[in-house]
C-alpha cells in the first residue's frame, strides 16, 4: 500500500485516496469548434507509460482535496506531491 | 512416556503431559511439542495420503515448510482446515484428523488412483476432464472434490474474535534467530522503535533445532539476555507466534499474530522505515525413487526433533546429503543419541572438515553413491543404495532417511517487495540482490549459513538500519562469538539419474509431481516457468512449493537445456503461509461490514413493519405491510392506488442534497447540467440532467435557485457522493477560478414529500398560513414555511406526477413532521408508500431512473430529453453529442412497451427481439438479433394492467409495432408505446 503525502494533510495510507488518472489534461477551450479527432483524443485517449507518471488523487476519505503525484509506474516511487496550481516538477533522472 | 522419546533433551516440559486424539486414536504429548513432535515420539510417521495418488504420507519438515503432515484441527465450528502439523502447538484435548483420507487413511479409495498412476500424468486434468463438457458439473467436479478436497471447511460461523492493528516503526525485524535477534538488539539501541516479529512461539530460529552454542555457552542463555535486553528498551515490542506474511509497496508489511486469548488472531499492519529480513532458510529435499514414503524426512528437521523435542524420529537413520552440513546434522543427530546408519553423498569427495565429523562420530560414509529408492510403503525399512556410476545396488536396512539437499534462502518477503533474486552458481540457491525498497536481508536469509558469520551480518544490518532511519546504534555493543559450522560446500544433484531408480521420484509431494512429469511437461513445451508450474501444479500447493520450487526448475532447465538464471523464477505472492479468513475480516462482520444509514423517521417504519431495502449504505422502507399476510404485491398495489386516489406519503430524507453557493455558483450550474440555471428565478425549481464528458447521463435531480448566489441540488440517493466528488473534482482541478462552494446536507435535513390528489388539502391542514393555491405557490417552486409548527422549505415538486410538496425540515424535527403529516392524513387516507411504489408510479409517468434506464451508455436524446439539452451554452458533455456515434438514428431510445396479456410482468433485463423465439434457442441456430431490453417492467393498478419501460433500437420509430421478448419455451409479445402511460399533459403535477 503506497504511502502518499496529501499537500494539507501529510503522509497517509493510500486507501485514504482516490487515484484520478493522469495530470494535467487539458480540456480543449471551445470544445463545440474542436474536431472529432481531437475531442475524441481528448476523451480517451491516454498515456500509460512504464516509468514516471504525473498522476491526479483526491484525499476521498480526508480533506477531499485534489491534488498531482509524479509517481514511478514499475516501482512505485512517489518523487513528489503537488498542488493543482503548482509548476509540474521534473522526473529525476 | 513413548519409546521415541529420547530419555533427555529437548525445549519440551516433561513433567506435564497432554493428551490429544489424531484420527480418533488417543496419544500424549508434553508443553512445548507441536503435534508432529509428538506424533513422532509416538512413532506415528502416516499423517495423510497425497493429493492426487493418495499415496500414504509422512511428516517431512519440522517448520512452516511442511508439505504433507496437513491437518484438521479442532470441533466444528472452530475448525483449522489445511493446518500444518508441523506447526501446530499442542495443548490439551486438542483433536486432529488427517485429510484426503477417504473412507480412513489405512483403507484409502482414493488409492486406487496411485494404481492408475500411469494416466494421470502432468497436466492430466486438462486432458482427461474437458469433454463431454455436460459431464464436468455433475460428474467430474464432484468426483475431483471429494477426492482431491484439502479438508472441509467449517459449516457454523467462526465463534472467535478477530483484530487488527496499525503501527508505525523505525525498523521491523523479520524472524528472531540469531540474525534477527542481533539485529533487533543493534537497532534497539539507539533508542529506534523497532519490532521483531518470529513465527514460532520462542525466539531462537535455527538455534532452537541445531542446539548450537553461542560465546561458549549454551544459546539460550544468549537468547535470554537478548530479549531482556529488548523487553527493557520501552520502544521495542516483541511478536512471537506472529508470521510476517505480506510485503507490500512503500515499505507496508502484514502479519499474523496468533493469540489464542479473548483475541484468538491478530492481523498487524506495519509502515516501518526500514525492514531487515532475517527469515532464515529451507532445507531441500533430494529427488530420488520412493522419496515420498513415510519415514524420508529432510535432515534438518531430523536433527530439530532431536534437539529442540527431543525425539527420534527414527532409530537407524541413512542420511542422503549432497554437502557438507548433512555430516554436521549426521554428527549432532549422533551426539544426541540417534544411531546412524551411513551417509550416503553422490560426491567424491566431501569436505575434509565434514568427513572428520563423520569420523569422530564414527558414522561410515559411502561417497560417490546415491539412495536410488527408498523401501517400504507406509513407511521406509531400508534403501537400495547404487554408486553414480551404476553398477549393482546394495540395499541398506535402516527406519529412516534423512536428507540434507541445500538450503534456500527465504527470499520470499523480499521478493514481494520487488526486490531482484540473484543466482549463486557455488552455494546453488536464489539470493537476495538488488532490493527495489528500503529492506536488507541477513544470516541464512541472505545465504549465510554459518552461525557466527550470520551474528556479525545481522549485527550490522540492524546497526545499518537505524541509522538509516536516523538513530545512532551504540558502537560499544559487540557481537558475541559462535563457533562457525564448516564451509558450506554442494554440488548439484537436481535429480538421481532415472536409469539408477525403480520407484516415482517426488518433486512436489503436496501436488504430487514427480520428476517424470517435469520432463513430459518440458517435451510439450511449457517452457515458461509460469506456464509449467501451472501446467505441472509444481508450487501450486498450500506450501507455496516452499521446499519444491528451485527443484523443479533445476529440472526444468536441464530438461529445456537452460541454466536455472535464464529459466527464472515464479512470482513469489502474498501470503507466505495460509492466513486465516478470520484474521482479515477482524471485526468487519454483520452489521460492521459497511456503515448503515437510516433516516430520523426509520423508527416509525420499523414499527410499521416496513420490508427495507438497500440503496447504497441507506436502509429504505420497499413496501409496508398493512396487515400480517399482505404480499410484496398486494402492499405495492395498495400503495400505488393510494397516492393516485387519495394520498401518499413517503420518506424522501435520502436523497442527495448539495448546498452550492458563491459568486459564480449560477455559471457553474450552467456548465455542469444540461440545461440552463443562470437565468432561473429566486425561489424557482428545475429539473436538471448531467452528464459525463462522453455526452452520456450521469445523473438527475431537482435544482432550486434560494437567492441570486445560492443553489440546493439534490441528486439520486445512490449519487449524493458520486455528485459532490464530480462538481468538487470540475472546481479543483478545471475551473479553479470559479468561487463556488459545494456542501453535503443530505443529513442535515429531513425530507418528506406527500403526494396525490389531496396533498393541497393535507397541507392546508399542517401549514394553516401558508399560501397554497397555485398562483401563489405554483409547480416547481420552493417556499419557506412553518409545517406542524416546524420551520421548513416547502418544494413543489413531483417523482410520482401527482400534486405533491416536499417538505424538508431539519433532521432533528423529522419524526415530528412525519408524525404531524400522518395524524394529520389519517382522515384523509394518507398511506405511507415505500420504494418499490415510488418506481411504480414514476414508471406510469415515464420518468426515468439514472441506472436503470439508464447504464453509462445513453445519451440525454436517447430519453427523449433533448428538450433538456441547452443549445446556447457549452457543457460537460455537449460536445459529444455532437459525436457520430452519438447522433447515429438507431441507437437504443425509450420506449413504453404493453404485453399482449395485461397480465404478463415481463421481467427486467430481459433482452427484445423482433421474432419471436423462444428460449433455450436451438443448438447451432443463427444468432438472433437484439434489439432492445426490458428496463422497468411493473403491474400499474391505475392502468389496470402490466406495462414496461424499455430501450429499444431506434425505438420512436418503432412506435405501434410489435415486439418480442424470449422466455423459458415461449416468446412474449409486447407493443412499443409513448413511455408516457398516464397523463401525458402533466395536469395533475402542476394542478
Amino acid at each position: 500500500m503506497l504511502l502518499i503525502r496529501c499537500p494539507w494533510c501529510g503522509p497517509r495510507d493510500e486507501t485514504e485516496f482516490r487515484n484520478g488518472g493522469p495530470a494535467h489534461i487539458v480540456r480543449p477551450r471551445e470544445p463545440t469548434t474542436t474536431d472529432e479527432a481531437a475531442w475524441g483524443e481528448y476523451l480517451f485517449i491516454r498515456d500509460n507509460p512504464k516509468g514516471w507518471f504525473r498522476e491526479r488523487w483526491v484525499h476521498a476519505a480526508g480533506c477531499r482535496r485534489w491534488f498531482n503525484a509524479l509517481r514511478h509506474t514499475v516501482s512505485h516511487e512517489i518523487e513528489a506531491t503537488y498542488r493543482v496550481d503548482e509548476t509540474p516538477p521534473e522526473p529525476p533522472v | 512416556m513413548s519409546s521415541f522419546r529420547l530419555p533427555q533433551g529437548g525445549l519440551i516440559d516433561r513433567s506435564r503431559s497432554l493428551a490429544f486424539r489424531f484420527d480418533g486414536v488417543g496419544f500424549s504429548g508434553h508443553p512445548g511439542d507441536t503435534l508432529a513432535s509428538a506424533l513422532l515420539a509416538s512413532d506415528v510417521h502416516l499423517v495423510g495420503r497425497s493429493f492426487k495418488y493418495h499415496r500414504p504420507r509422512g511428516i517431512l519438515a519440522a517448520g512452516v515448510e511442511e508439505t504433507n503432515a496437513l491437518v484438521s484441527v479442532g470441533d466444528e465450528p472452530r475448525v483449522d482446515t489445511n493446518s500444518r502439523a508441523t506447526s501446530v502447538e499442542l495443548y490439551e484435548g486438542l483433536t486432529a484428523r488427517s485429510l484426503h483420507g477417504w473412507p480412513s487413511l489405512s483403507l484409502d479409495v482414493g488409492a486406487l488412483a496411485g494404481a492408475l498412476s500411469g494416466l494421470l500424468v502432468a497436466g492430466f486434468y486438462y486432458k482427461t476432464f474437458m469433454w463431454p463438457r455436460r459431464l464436468w458439473q455433475r460428474v467430474y467436479e464432484p468426483l475431483i472434490r471429494r477426492m482431491a478436497g484439502p479438508g472441509e471447511a467449517p459449516r457454523g460461523p467462526d465463534p472467535d474474535r478477530y483484530d487488527k492493528t496499525h503501527v508505525h516503526c523505525d525498523v521491523l525485524v523479520v524472524g528472531g534467530g540469531p540474525a534477527g535477534l542481533a539485529a533487533a538488539r543493534a537497532s534497539a539501541s539507539g533508542g529506534a522503535r523497532v519490532v521483531l516479529v518470529d513465527e514460532q512461539p520462542e525466539f531462537g530460529g535455527q538455534l532452537l533445532g541445531s542446539g548450537a552454542p553461542i560465546g561458549g555457552q549454551p544459546f539460550t542463555l544468549w537468547v535470554q539476555s537478548v530479549l531482556a535486553e529488548l523487553r527493557a528498551l520501552p520502544e521495542v515490542t516483541l511478536l512471537p507466534r506472529t508470521t510476517l506474511f505480506g510485503y507490500y509497496d512503500h515499505n507496508f508489511l502484514c502479519a499474523v499474530e496468533r493469540r489464542n486469548k479473548v483475541v484468538r488472531e491478530r492481523l498487524w499492519h506495519f509502515r516501518a522505515r526500514h525492514v531487515v529480513l532475517a527469515a532464515g532458510a529451507h532445507e531441500r529435499p533430494l529427488v530420488f525413487g520412493g522419496n515420498d514414503v513415510p519415514g524420508v524426512m529432510l535432515a534438518g528437521a531430523v536433527l530439530k526433533y532431536a534437539r529442540r523435542y527431543g525425539v527420534a524420529a527414527g532409530r537407524r537413520v541413512l542420511v542422503f546429503a549432497n554437502n557438507d552440513a548433512g555430516y554436521a546434522q549426521a554428527a549432532a543427530l549422533a551426539r544426541s543419541g540417534v544411531g546412524i546408519a551411513a551417509i550416503v553423498d553422490p560426491r567424491r569427495e566431501a569436505g575434509a572438515q565434514a568427513l572428520r565429523l563423520a569420523e569422530d562420530a564414527e558414522i561410515r560414509t559411502i561417497s560417490g553413491s546415491v539412495i536410488g529408492d527408498a523401501i517400504g510403503r507406509a513407511r521406509v525399512s531400508g534403501a537400495r543404495v547404487v554408486p553414480m556410476e551404476g553398477g549393482p545396488a546394495t540395499e541398506l536396512e535402516c527406519d529412516l532417511i534423512a536428507m540434507s539437499g541445500g538450503y534456500s534462502p527465504v527470499v520470499h518477503l523480499f521478493s514481494q517487495a520487488q526486490g531482484k533474486l540473484q543466482w549463486d552458481e557455488s552455494k546453488l540457491c536464489f539470493l537476495p540482490g538488488r532490493p527495489a525498497q528500503a529492506v536488507r536481508c541477513a544470516g541464512a536469509a541472505n545465504g549465510c549459513f554459518g552461525l557466527a558469520a550470520a551474528l556479525v551480518e545481522g549485527h550490522e544490518a540492524g546497526a545499518r538500519a537505524a541509522r538509516d532511519a536516523g538513530f545512532a546504534p551504540d558502537s560499544r555493543l559487540t557481537v558475541p562469538i559462535a563457533k562457525d559450522d564448516l564451509p558450506y560446500r554442494i554440488q548439484a544433484l537436481w535429480q538421481v539419474p532415472s536409469q539408477l531408480r525403480k520407484r516415482k521420484a517426488f518433486v512436489d509431494l503436496e501436488g504430487d509431481v514427480t520428476a517424470e512429469d517435469v520432463a513430459l511437461a518440458a517435451r510439450e513445451g511449457f517452457r515458461s516457468v509460469e506456464h509449467f508450474k501451472r501446467y505441472t501444479t509444481t508450487g501450486m500447493s498450500s506450501d507455496q512449493g516452499k521446499t519444491s520450487n528451485l527443484n523443479g526448475l533445476a529440472l526444468l532447465s536441464a530438461a529445456t537445456a537452460r541454466t536455472i538464471p535464464e529459466t527464472g523464477t515464479t512470482t513469489f505472492r502474498a501470503p507466505y503461509t495460509p492466513i486465516s479468513y478470520g484474521a482479515l475480516a477482524g471485526r468487519d462482520l454483520g452489521d460492521f461490514l459497511d456503515p448503515i444509514r437510516v433516516t430520523p423517521i426509520h423508527s416509525w417504519h420499523e414499527a410499521q413493519d416496513a420490508v427495507f431495502e438497500n440503496v447504497g449504505q441507506w436502509k429504505r422502507p420497499w413496501f409496508y405491510r398493512s396487515t400480517r399476510g399482505e404480499s410484496m404485491h398486494q402492499a405495492v398495489q395498495r400503495e400505488a392506488k393510494a397516492v393516485r386516489s387519495a394520498l401518499g406519503v413517503v420518506d424522501a430524507s435520502t436523497l442527495g442534497k448539495i448546498d452550492i453557493q458563491g459568486r459564480d455558483a449560477a455559471q457553474f450550474l450552467d456548465r455542469i447540467y444540461t440545461n440552463t440555471f443562470s437565468s432561473l428565478g429566486i425561489g424557482r425549481a428545475r429539473y436538471g440532467l448531467m452528464c459525463r464528458e462522453d455526452g452520456m447521463v450521469f445523473d438527475d435531480g431537482v435544482t432550486t435557485r434560494l437567492g441570486e448566489q445560492h443553489f440546493w441540488m439534490t441528486t439520486t440517493t445512490g449519487g449524493a457522493a458520486r455528485v459532490l466528488d464530480w462538481l468538487e473534482e470540475w472546481l479543483q482541478t478545471e475551473w479553479i477560478d470559479l468561487e463556488v462552494y459545494c456542501t453535503s446536507i443530505t443529513e442535515q435535513w429531513a425530507t418528506v414529500a406527500v403526494s396525490g390528489p389531496k396533498a393541497r388539502e393535507l397541507m392546508a391542514r399542517i401549514a394553516p398560513e401558508m399560501p397554497l393555491d397555485p398562483d401563489s405557490f405554483p409547480f416547481l417552486s420552493m417556499r419557506e414555511a412553518r409545517v406542524a409548527g416546524i420551520d421548513a422549505n416547502v418544494f413543489r415538486i413531483s417523482f410520482t406526477g401527482e400534486l405533491a410538496y416536499e417538505i424538508n425540515v431539519q433532521s432533528h424535527h423529522g419524526l415530528a413532521l412525519w408524525q404531524a403529516i400522518m395524524d394529520a392524513g389519517a382522515r384523509l387516507g394518507i398511506t405511507a408508500y415505500g420504494t418499490e411504489a415510488i418506481h411504480l408510479l414514476r414508471a406510469e409517468k415515464g420518468f426515468i431512473i439514472v441506472g436503470q434506464e439508464t447504464d453509462g451508455t445513453v445519451a440525454p436524446h436517447d430519453l427523449g430529453l433533448s428538450r433538456m439539452v441547452a443549445k446556447s451554452k457549452d457543457f460537460l458533455g455537449k460536445r459529444s453529442l455532437e459525436r457520430g456515434d452519438t447522433r447515429r438514428e438507431d441507437r437504443k431510445q425509450l420506449v413504453g412497451l404493453l404485453p399482449a396479456d395485461p397480465n404478463e410482468v415481463l421481467p427486467e433485463g430481459a433482452q427484445i427481439t423482433v421474432e419471436a423465439v423462444p428460449l433455450p434457442a436451438r443448438l447451432g441456430s443463427a444468432p438472433i438479433p437484439m434489439v432492445g431490453h426490458v428496463s422497468s417492467s411493473y403491474f400499474s393498478p391505475n392502468l389496470g394492467r402490466s406495462f414496461a419501460l424499455a430501450l429499444v433500437k431506434a425505438g420512436r420509430s418503432r412506435l405501434g409495432s410489435t415486439i418480442h421478448v424470449p422466455l423459458e419455451g415461449r416468446a412474449a409479445q409486447a407493443r412499443i408505446v409513448h413511455p408516457v402511460f398516464l397523463d401525458p399533459e402533466g395536469a395533475r403535477q402542476r394542478g
